[in-house]
């Protein structure tokens, strides 16, 4: 079996004993990506000289038995093409920044950095994550391991996709509406959408401001929480990053069982009309976290269902300010044309530049932000937020975690979505609310369809109460083996 | 909400999106769309409500007003990312008028 399908605790126990090298591990990753890539597409862009050196340097230093541990040191790791990296293409997987070089590294790149990160290189997105599929890239879509004519969710897709076809160890990804948790869904991997703040958003492109996380994207909850000790945590350069101390996450692990654990499942996300299997598996993952000591009720988050709505307003008008940068001015290839003055070449660099997706995003957002307007959208769509939030605190005085459905159906064919952007924006409607309500979510796999695709369940906690989300998943995850499965057989071009 | 078709002009002016004939056609039934679903809001009470756009409570979040002498990267290098032409420092644009 190939040194790519390690998890990182199992990769990071076999570099410490020798068993391997960080270039062996590495070697391993590329030649997973040259055999998959056809089929996948995860990947915009390999960096295999980068990551053969940065592995070399990786086994150089390492150190046996580290005072504290350092897990990720010589572990490959894949990042989305939104995370800047220090002269390394970075595009948002726009037509806008094709060309784009960051002179700086994100803060989570740094921090990956400083504890011996080796770059396999950058993965697939929807154009500025905006997107359920990855079929709004300039690069076109990545493809399910599981089933290559469907998609392997987004915007985090590639992410997903590399992590689920072993192409890399780990990998991280960005969650605005359901971005890390949808896709990990649809893979069958984990995939932690973290509180809002808990990750500084420094360096990494930005999206819809008041709503953007950063988060591990990974093979197992163990790695997830060892991927968190590195990159959560107050940043200067990142405001919005609060001073609240970061716990050490893999302590959570060590649970033997959930007694005292109050599970909550809210009525409005078992809902007629979602695949009857994706139902099952969930309330069969249910039934093993109640053997495990849980108790379980229904609760009811009334507002949940408006979160679409108020995420399709909010998110628009933040994109649309948020791409006013992109003009062609200070980044991006330009306008093949200039014209004649400066509001002509904004016009055909923009014009030019921005797929169908952002252009909507941008107009929604410029529409409801306009004077005369904004009461009526963003004004309202922000007073709805708060109630979809206290929904959110009213039922966590009563429950620990919230369980849902990650997604109401299994992966979708390419292509299926792409004629109506309102049913594409349905594909977030399990996950959209807690990012409007800045909670952390847990996504875990929890069982696979006849058809042979993932499901996966989502696990809902407190702000900053990511160590009992890791708690739960860890513990369902000792007694399940979900998160082991894979892709039977990916198919390689002949 | 059926936007009009000046109406989609007007914004993609606001928002300095150059649009095709069939772009504005498209996005005319397609934005209709999205602004009838979002519509719903509007069977919500919200009398009374605080809006909330930070939701970990922050506010206000300030530094220090000195200059750093470390930087994360050299002006000229953040400069030469631009395609347009570069002068004394300076990004040179196409005129306004």
């Amino acid at each position: 079996m190939s040194l790519s399908t390690l998890t990182i605790h199992e990769a990071a126990a076999g570099l410490r004993a020798k068993k391997f090298s960080s270039v062996e591990l590495t070697k391993a990753c590329l030649e997973r990506i040259k055999k998959l890539e056809p089929t996948v597409k995860a990947f915009t862009l390999v960096t295999e000289e980068t990551a053969l050196e940065q592995a070399r340097q990786a086994d150089k230093t390492l150190n046996p038995q580290p005072s504290t541990p350092n897990h990720l040191h010589g572990i490959p790791v894949a990042l989305k093409d939104v995370f800047c990296t220090e002269g390394i293409r970075t595009t948002a997987c726009s037509n806008i920044l094709k060309n784009f070089v960051p002179p700086y590294d994100a803060t989570a790149v740094k921090r990956l950095k400083a504890v011996g990160m080796v770059l396999l290189g950058k993965t697939n997105t929807d154009e500025f994550t905006c997107g359920a599929s990855t079929e709004t890239s300039c690069f076109g879509t990545s493809k399910n391991p599981w089933d290559p004519a469907r998609t392997p969710g987004g915007s985090s897709g590639g992410s997903a996709a590399a992590v689920a076809s072993d192409e890399c160890i780990y990998a991280l990804g960005t969650d605005t509406g359901g971005s890390i948790r949808q896709p990990a869904a649809y893979c069958g991997i984990t995939g932690l959408k973290v509180t809002y703040g808990r990750v500084s958003r420094f360096g990494v492109i930005s999206m819809a401001s008041s709503l953007d996380t950063i988060g591990p994207m990974a093979k197992d909850v163990e790695d997830a929480a060892i991927i968190m000790n590195v990159i959560a945590g107050h940043d200067e350069y990142d405001s919005t990053t609060p001073e609240v101390k970061v716990p050490d996450y893999t302590e959570s692990l060590q649970a033997k069982d959930l007694k005292g654990l109050r599970i909550g499942l809210p009525k409005e996300y078992f809902i007629p009309g979602m695949d009857p299997e994706v139902e099952a598996f969930v309330r069969q993952a249910v039934e093993q976290l109640k053997k495990l000591g849980a108790t379980v009720r229904e609760i009811s988050l009334p507002h949940s269902k408006y979160g679409l709505a108020v995420y399709y307003v909010l998110c628009p008008s933040e994109v649309s300010a948020n791409m006013a940068r992109y003009d062609g001015i200070r980044y991006g290839p330009g306008p093949s044309k200039e014209g004649e003055d400066l509001y002509e070449y904004y016009l055909n660099s923009r014009g030019e530049g921005f797929g169908d997706e952002m252009k909507r995003r941008i107009m929604i957002g410029t529409y409801a932000l306009s004077s005369g307007y904004y009461d009526a959208y963003y004004l309202k769509a922000q007073k709805v937020r708060t109630l979809v939030k206290r929904d959110f605190e009213k039922a966590f005085k009563e429950v620990d975690v919230i369980v849902t459905p990650t997604t109401p159906a299994t992966a979708f064919k390419i292509g299926e979505n792409s004629a109506d952007p309102v049913k594409m924006y349905l594909e977030d409607i399990f996950t959209v609310s807690v990012n409007i309500a800045g909670m952390p979510a847990l996504a875990i796999p929890c069982g696979i369809s006849k058809a042979g695709l993932p499901i996966g369940m989502q696990i809902i906690g407190p702000q900053f109460e990511e160590p009992r989300l890791l708690k739960v998943g860890a513990a369902f995850q000792r007694v399940t083996d979900w998160h082991k499965k894979k892709p039977m057989q990916i198919p390689t071009p002949s | 909400m059926k936007l009009t078709k000046q109406q989609v002009e007007h914004v993609a002016k606001l928002a300095r999106l150059g649009l095709s004939e069939k772009e504005v056609e498209k996005f005319q039934i397609q934005l209709s769309g999205i602004l009838d679903y979002v519509e719903q809001l509007n069977e919500v009470d919200t009398e009374g409500v605080e809006p909330t756009a930070q939701v970990t409570g922050l506010t206000n979040v300030t530094r220090e007003d000195k200059v750093k002498t470390h930087v994360l990267a050299k002006p000229e290098k953040l400069i030469e990312c631009s395609p347009m032409p570069i002068e004394k420092n300076q990004i040179k644009v196409k005129s306004v008028f």
